[in-house]
């Protein structure tokens, strides 16, 4: 193949990516952020999954995590059959093993759910989303109830190339390996026959049938080789964490995939990959207010942050980014003060009602550094009254902004006619 | 014949009042074209709000004040919100619905905390109203279907006998003539938002005390209505109300009964082997199943629902 898929720059920036990646434990070395990169490559591979389905065909799917979950149930079933018996090198393809359970759950549940595109879609991806999770619970002998199914990815004696599994850089090393593998086959597949006539599907699917194509099974095998995927995603989660719950095959999973491509981006390629990174840490540090940054992207920038940083570059290109740059530094301020009083707010409301952070009952709690007394006025004004003022000051410096970035974007669109 | 009765009763009381959660939505879709995930977390704010205000002056205020506040807030949600996601299409819409739903649950922990409110039945209604052979029919549950029961016929005639209705009405088919006709059709859009958003609000008022005010009361209930919502027909008033009284049922019902296949088998004489886990579910288990197997039942083989008139 001389494609594009595997023109020289491109080899070189895939090459450098998994390099990076590969590199990254040397600078990051504490247990707790190699945890997080582990987790990073593997909501990469499912977001990356999820946007085959969103991005390329336009199948908006509520029920994603079923395939991410049975294959990582599938995954850990495997492995405890093995058991002591394995070594290092079965353990490293179990994932394989995920993804069939994926692609055969695609293959059942697909051949439902794909027989109308659009809103009925999405109903049916949530109707058997919810079944499927509903089910779940109904047989603990297979998915463990509550407690879930857990096993020991280390399993015989020798090692693999010196490789047990056992150390969580190791695990890290396996789980870049199996995302490299499988985003690269995602990305050839947007090239095939297969991936173009997705689009096609996704953007005028009355042309494609007239073209000759059969909409529906194109859905359908989308639908199956994004189970695959997904299924070798939650493979590896079964790996990593050790644990598979009931909690890998319900809505909220579903949700938090649907986030992050979202986020990310679902017109580019890449854009799943920057929203798996980003909502991963997101979630760590801001926790459930993750949601309400979803909110903001879907108003504010509905193409993701893919979508921006494109737009960034084509306007660096025509050389008109400097002027976009002093608007960008004038309106970062007010963001800030803003940021910071609705901060503020949210960590004084949860020091005072749900009791985080000081114990129940308690009235002083340290928000920022600072020892405040919540049940005086005082800090709470002062929250109020950043959040105010960064408000005002956000509208005004974004009005502004706004009306610098429709004139360059329109020198901009000028310029290519 | 007690149990049945008994059983009916219930089931009607809970299909009233998800009908209540159900006409909304179903207002909403028709004349917006996008099914409103977070539906549910007005209703969870209902709760909350009557909650609120039941503490400060007593749940009878409540009863009238926390729809009429959920309604607000549902119409500055369309207007500020949904109106502007409008503008970048559908999946855009619905993505906003399905992230107000996280957002809601989230700020309802921040205010009112992450486990359940003690969120009582007046004294006034607590107590039995009659006794069915040996069972008694608490007082609240006939409170809760007269609310129901009143708020369906206000809702029909609204609809068909008042001028605003008959506007909504034509609005629902041919907005753009109405709009040519001189009405403000997006603001008929925030009215039947905040009126559909206010409704569900209600059912949260009357239905968060029967059972339990918490944070995972939107979730556990929104599928629900889905359910309800997509069985009788997107878009269609009569089928949803159908559908709401026959999930209700099926639900109320479902958990009352502990037969299971082998019992049926056993019944015609045939013993099944003890091992198999499927043959030894009882009905009971399978409850939270049902709904949701009857929706991809109706999906498969009749994807406009029971009553509805459109496919797509």
């Amino acid at each position: 193949m001389n494609s594009a898929v595997f023109s020289r720059g491109r080899l070189l920036l895939w090459g450098g990516c998994l390099l990076l990646a590969l590199a990254l434990p040397l600078v990051f070395k504490s247990g707790f952020l190699i945890s997080l990169l582990c987790q990073m490559g593997i909501m990469v591979v499912f977001a990356l999954s999820y946007n085959m389905l969103l991005g390329h065909t336009g199948l908006l799917s509520f029920g994603h995590a079923v395939y991410y979950g049975l294959g990582a149930f599938a995954t850990m079933h495997t492995l405890n059959a093995v058991g002591k018996g394995g070594d290092p090198l079965t353990t490293a393809l179990l994932p394989l093993v995920g993804g069939v359970a994926g692609l055969v759950a695609g293959v059942l549940l697909g051949y439902v759910t794909t027989r109308k595109a659009g809103t009925t879609f999405a109903m049916i991806s949530l109707g058997i989303g919810e079944l499927v999770a509903a089910c779940s619970l109904m047989f603990p002998g297979v998915f463990g109830g509550e407690g879930g199914v857990s096993g020991n990815r280390v399993v015989g004696k020798d090692a693999f190339l010196g490789f047990t599994w056992g150390p969580q850089v190791e695990m890290y090393g396996l789980i870049i390996l199996w995302a490299f593998i499988c985003t690269v086959a995602m990305f050839a597949l947007t090239q095939t026959p297969l991936g173009r006539m997705a689009n096609a599907v996704r953007d005028n699917p009355e042309r494609a049938e007239f073209v000759g194509y059969d909409t529906e099974r194109v859905r359908f095998l989308m639908v199956v080789l994004s189970g695959l995927f997904a299924g070798v995603a939650g493979g590896l989660s079964a790996l990593n964490y050790e644990i598979v719950t009931a909690e890998t095959l319900n809505a909220h999973t579903s949700g938090v995939v649907l986030l992050m491509t979202f986020v990310g981006g679902i017109g580019f390629f890449y854009g799943p990959i920057i929203g798996a990174i980003l909502i991963t840490v997101m979630q760590i540090v801001i926790g459930g207010m993750t949601h309400a940054c979803f909110l903001f992207m879907v108003l504010m920038a509905p193409g993701g942050i893919a979508s921006v940083i494109a737009i960034q570059r084509n306007l660096w290109l025509a050389g008109l980014f400097g002027r976009m740059v002093p608007h960008y530094l004038a309106a970062a301020l007010p963001v800030l003060i803003l940021l910071a009083g609705l901060v503020g707010l949210v960590e004084l409301s949860y020091a005072l009602l749900a009791g985080e952070g000081v114990g129940a009952g308690d009235t002083v709690t340290k928000v920022m550094g600072m020892q405040l007394q919540l049940n005086t006025l005082g800090p709470w004004l002062t929250a109020i009254a950043v959040t105010a003022v960064g408000l005002a000051l956000t509208r005004w410096t974004g009005g502004k902004a706004r009306i610098a970035w429709n004139a360059a974007l329109s020198t901009l669109h000028g310029d290519k006619q | 014949m007690e149990f049945v009765a008994i059983s009916l009763l219930n089931g009607i009381t809970y299909g009233l009042l998800l009908f209540m959660l159900s006409s909304g939505l179903t207002l909403i879709f028709s004349m917006m074209g996008i099914l409103n995930f977070a539906h549910a977390s007005f209703y969870m704010l209902g709760a909350y709000f009557a909650y609120q205000i039941s503490t400060w002056v007593g749940f009878w205020p409540g009863l009238l004040v926390a729809p009429l506040l959920v309604g607000a807030v549902g119409a500055m949600v369309e207007r500020y919100g949904l109106r502007r996601a409008h503008r970048f299409g559908h999946v855009a819409e619905l993505l906003f619905t399905f992230g107000l739903a996280f957002l809601v649950e989230e700020i309802v922990h921040l205010i009112w905390g992450k486990t359940s409110v003690d969120y009582k039945i007046p004294l006034e209604l607590d107590g039995t109203l009659f006794t069915l052979f040996s069972t008694d029919f608490p007082i609240y549950k006939g409170f809760m279907m007269l609310v129901s029961v009143g708020m369906l016929v206000a809702l029909y005639a609204l609809l068909t006998r008042t001028r605003i209705g008959l506007i909504i009405q034509a609005a629902l088919t041919k907005p753009d003539m109405v709009e040519a006709l001189g009405h403000n059709v997006p603001r008929i859009f925030m009215l039947v938002f905040g009126g559909g958003t206010a409704l569900a609000g209600l059912a949260g008022v009357i239905g968060g005390n029967a059972f339990i005010t918490e944070p995972g009361m939107a979730a556990a209930v929104g599928s629900i209505v889905f359910v309800v919502v997509v069985v009788g027909g997107l878009g269609s008033l009569g089928g949803a109300f159908i559908a709401s009284l026959l999930i209700g049922c099926i639900q109320t019902f479902s958990v009352a009964l502990s037969i299971s296949i082998t019992d049926v088998f056993a019944l015609i004489g045939v013993t099944l082997p003890a091992g198999s886990q499927v043959a030894r579910l009882t009905i009971t288990q399978l409850a939270p199943v049902l709904p949701y197997l009857l929706m991809v039942a109706i999906l498969i083989f009749r994807p406009r629902g029971l009553m509805g008139a459109r496919e797509n």
